[in-house]
């Protein structure tokens, strides 16, 4: 209800209560918008229920034609500055992925994107002939030293104070330095005129919903905020059916994953002796990975992932190296 | 000495008829070719208004790589723009005088190219509707917005530093235009009067004149030499294999003086042929220019050596996957053919008297400018072929890059206006710096009146003393 996202700011217990119940209805259609109160006559329930309008004013209504309505996005200075008191993070268990990509799945279907931007592309990784292969799915890394939002000449992109690094579509020239300064290839650019569902275009812009996109503007990963400030989990970790991917706070050191269990952060990285991917670039990341140790399923192929690789181009595809 | 002054007078005649000369007449062959430009540009235009509508998807640049060959052709151009200061400014501030008939065409290769240069990135922004929000929101702490600056700045200062020794020629243009035949003369007229803004010749004009050129040469080189450095900083300022590098500066710095006087020489070979400045521009300019594109050539050399062996020696990761594709991989050909063709060849034709003579010169020339616009193009794409995440799954045309149709067009039609530009200066403008080459001739008439006074001289010394000694002395000097 509008009323409840109001008032509460979505604390630890109730982002994940609502975090569960929100799992499976994700996909569902969050940007599904209805009116508050419908055209067709209902038959009225005579439960009377205050709430809140945008602006502020106190409302009464049957609470039949109160529909569980999306709030309105946030103003960009909100959006720019972002949830007080937070700092997101994501830890990754290599162990449990299996690279089935239902991460990625919800997340194109959650920000309406077409197939080839996956937001959070799940990679199968060799870093050496002799090492294990893993599949290392990966978002964008919202780094804390991000060399993409320095770069940026309009502060279209940016860093907020609860972690995330968000892109303001509407402010964003397209000179796409941040796509060469990324070293993860997180950002994706909208070469020509997005292939928008009807009713999307017509939406209020946020840059915390990333969508409606606009042509000549670059886009990735948000980490949701969005879902955040509803008390929901981004879609990629409600998704994961192995459970491999937690989202939370590092400020309340806890980390949640898609069945809602909720784990110490600090405990679940020493434990498991978590790392970050390419730490050495510096440019200290909020995604964190544990590594493939007693891996709970079969190795991704990776002598697939070099036919593939070599059918494709005949030279060296990246630097991480998988096949011989 | 009356004969003498008025050979002198008559010599200064012939500069200035000379120099004035193609800007009277309009050949057919100047009206074809600029018919040539013309369709070029219209189809650049036409392809990237198409570009507008439809979004940069028209091109072959996709999410690996983002930059292209507009970029490319973005450090390409500016670099060229480093000729005009080169030549002129550091020519001028070790007052060579034989800088004199060539510095024109320098600055105004620099003026040109630092022009197009800059629209370049214009071109290959995704929202150019929205260039405003560069002034509205812009981050002085953005490497482009490092660059915007710097260039904005040198094209100001090289305006400048072309316009003022115009003056007295514009002044000359506007003097003259009145005896002959002149096509476009009502317009000629307003413009000579107006960029000639009052030029009267007096002491007091000239001295301005003298003291702004001086200020100007000195304010023009550190800015261009931080605008090639800042330019390669939208590069060095990332953590990408292949541009992380420290000596990016002074290697584009390098990179933009070698191709740009090499561009330098082309104009004064081609102004030479085409508007019959033999008399001015001759052999002796070719091979000084040449010494001096050697000397580049080698700094260059030095700076590539730096840029590829220091990285290749260690093979680190991320590295070593880029250079094992330039050096052995899907880019070696381009990468050894620019390595050995267009750095090494270039060294050993400039080293030998007769690879400086004007013609060969020229055709080293060509393959040098080449060469560096190819080399941009090995700097920029490779690197973006090579991310530190592997390239798997994706569509093909995201693993590979080559530039299609669109780019070639709105690229030629960016060359094909900075020939047009040039084109046209040199139909409305004397292609020599008529003053400049005059000043020269007086001071060589100076230094010959000067060494005849300073032999008729020591001849009647030798006469006075001769009586005494029995021998006469030598003259010092030896008239040039």
């Amino acid at each position: 209800m509008e009323k409840d996202n109001l008032e509460n700011q979505p604390n630890r217990r109730n982002f994940l209560k609502i975090g569960l119940i929100a799992g499976g209805s994700i996909a569902a259609g969050t940007f599904a918008i209805s009116k508050i109160l419908t055209q067709d006559k209902k038959t009225e329930s005579g439960i009377k229920k205050t709430v809140f309008t945008q602006d502020g004013k106190v409302f009464t209504a049957d609470q039949s034609h109160l529909h569980d309505y999306e709030a309105p996005p946030v103003s960009n200075e909100e959006a720019r500055k972002g949830i007080p008191n937070k700092k997101f993070v994501m830890v990754i268990d290599e162990a449990k992925c299996d690279g089935c990509k239902k991460c990625t799945d919800a997340c194109q279907a959650m920000h309406y994107t077409e197939s080839d931007r996956e937001w959070i592309k799940v990679f199968k990784m060799q870093d050496a002939n002799a090492t294990a292969p893993y599949f290392f799915p990966k978002p964008c890394f919202h780094c804390d030293n991000p060399p993409c939002t320095k770069v940026c000449p309009v502060n279209a992109t940016f860093k907020r104070q609860d972690g995330i690094v968000l892109i303001d579509n509407e402010r964003c020239i397209g000179c796409r330095s941040c796509m060469v300064a990324c070293p993860y290839s997180t950002r994706f650019f909208n070469w020509s005129h997005p292939k928008e569902q009807p009713g999307l275009a017509d939406i209020a812009y946020s840059p915390e919903r990333s969508i409606p996109r606009r042509m000549g503007t670059v886009e990735k990963c948000d980490f949701c905020p969005d879902m955040i400030r509803q008390g929901k989990m981004p879609a990629c970790v409600s998704s994961c059916p192995m459970d491999a991917i937690y989202f939370g706070d590092q400020n309340e050191d806890a980390v949640t994953n898609g069945s809602g269990v909720t784990v110490k952060f600090s405990q679940l990285i020493e434990d498991n002796a978590g790392y970050r991917h390419l730490e050495e670039l510096g440019t200290d990341p909020r995604v964190y990975y544990l590594p493939p140790k007693n891996r709970k399923y079969p190795k991704p192929d990776m002598d697939a992932v070099g036919k593939e690789k070599n059918e494709k181009k005949p030279m060296d595809m990246g630097d991480m190296q998988m096949s011989k | 000495m009356v004969n003498e002054k008025y050979n002198l007078k008559n010599e200064i005649e012939t500069v200035r008829e000379d120099c004035l000369k193609p800007t009277r007449r309009w050949g057919r062959s100047t009206r074809i070719w600029i018919g040539c430009l013309l369709i070029v540009i219209s189809w650049g235009l036409y392809c990237y208004i198409h570009q507008l509508r439809a979004g940069l998807g028209v091109t072959a640049m996709r999410n690996y790589v983002s930059w292209g060959l507009y970029i490319s052709t973005f450090v390409f151009f500016i670099g060229i723009s480093h000729s005009g200061t080169l030549v002129s400014a550091i020519l001028r501030i070790t007052k060579q005088e034989w800088r004199r008939p060539i510095t024109r065409s320098a600055e105004l290769l620099t003026w040109v190219s630092l022009l197009f240069g800059g629209i370049m990135p214009i071109i290959d922004l995704g929202r150019p509707d929205r260039i405003a929000n560069l002034v509205i929101f812009g981050r002085i702490q953005s490497p482009l917005m490092w660059d915007i600056i710097s260039i904005c700045t040198y094209f100001v200062g090289s305006s400048v530093f072309l316009f003022l020794p115009m003056i007295p020629d514009m002044a000359l243009c506007r003097d003259r235009l009145s005896v002959c035949d002149t096509r476009f003369k009502k317009f000629r007229k307003w413009l000579y009067t107006k960029m000639a803004i009052g030029w009267k010749g007096t002491k007091s004009q000239w001295h301005r004149l003298e003291k702004s050129m001086t200020i100007m040469t000195i304010i023009i080189i550190p800015v261009a030499v931080s605008v090639h450095t800042v330019v390669s900083y939208i590069f060095a300022m990332t953590l990408r294999p292949g541009w992380n590098s420290t000596v990016f500066g002074p290697y584009f710095v390098a990179g933009a003086l070698y191709s740009g006087s090499a561009g330098v020489i082309l104009g004064m070979a081609a102004f030479r042929k085409l508007y019959h400045l033999e008399k001015y521009i001759t052999p002796r300019h070719f091979d000084l220019m040449g010494r001096l594109v050697l000397a580049l050539t080698l700094i260059y050399a030095y700076l590539n050596l730096n840029e590829y062996w220091i990285p290749a020696y260690k093979m680190a990761t991320a590295e070593g996957h880029l250079l094992r594709d330039l050096f052995s991989g899907s880019y070696s050909t381009v990468f050894w053919t620019l390595q050995f063709g267009t750095v090494l060849l270039p060294i050993i034709i400039l080293s030998i008297p007769k690879g400086r003579r004007p013609l060969m010169l020229a055709i080293t020339c060509i393959i040098i400018v080449a060469g560096a616009w190819v080399k941009r193009y090995i700097i920029v794409v490779p690197t973006l072929l090579h991310p530190f995440m592997p390239i798997q799954e994706v569509p093909n045309d995201w693993s590979s890059y080559f530039p299609n149709y669109v780019e070639f067009s709105i690229t030629a039609a960016c060359l094909a206006g900075i020939f047009l530009v040039i084109t046209l200066f040199s139909k409305l403008f004397p292609m020599m710096a008529v003053w400049e080459v005059e000043e020269g001739i007086l001071i060589e008439h100076d230094k010959q009146a000067a060494i005849e006074l300073r032999l008729k001289r020591e001849a009647e010394e030798a006469k006075t003393n001769g009586e005494h000694s029995g021998t006469g002395t030598e003259p010092i000097v030896q008239p040039t």
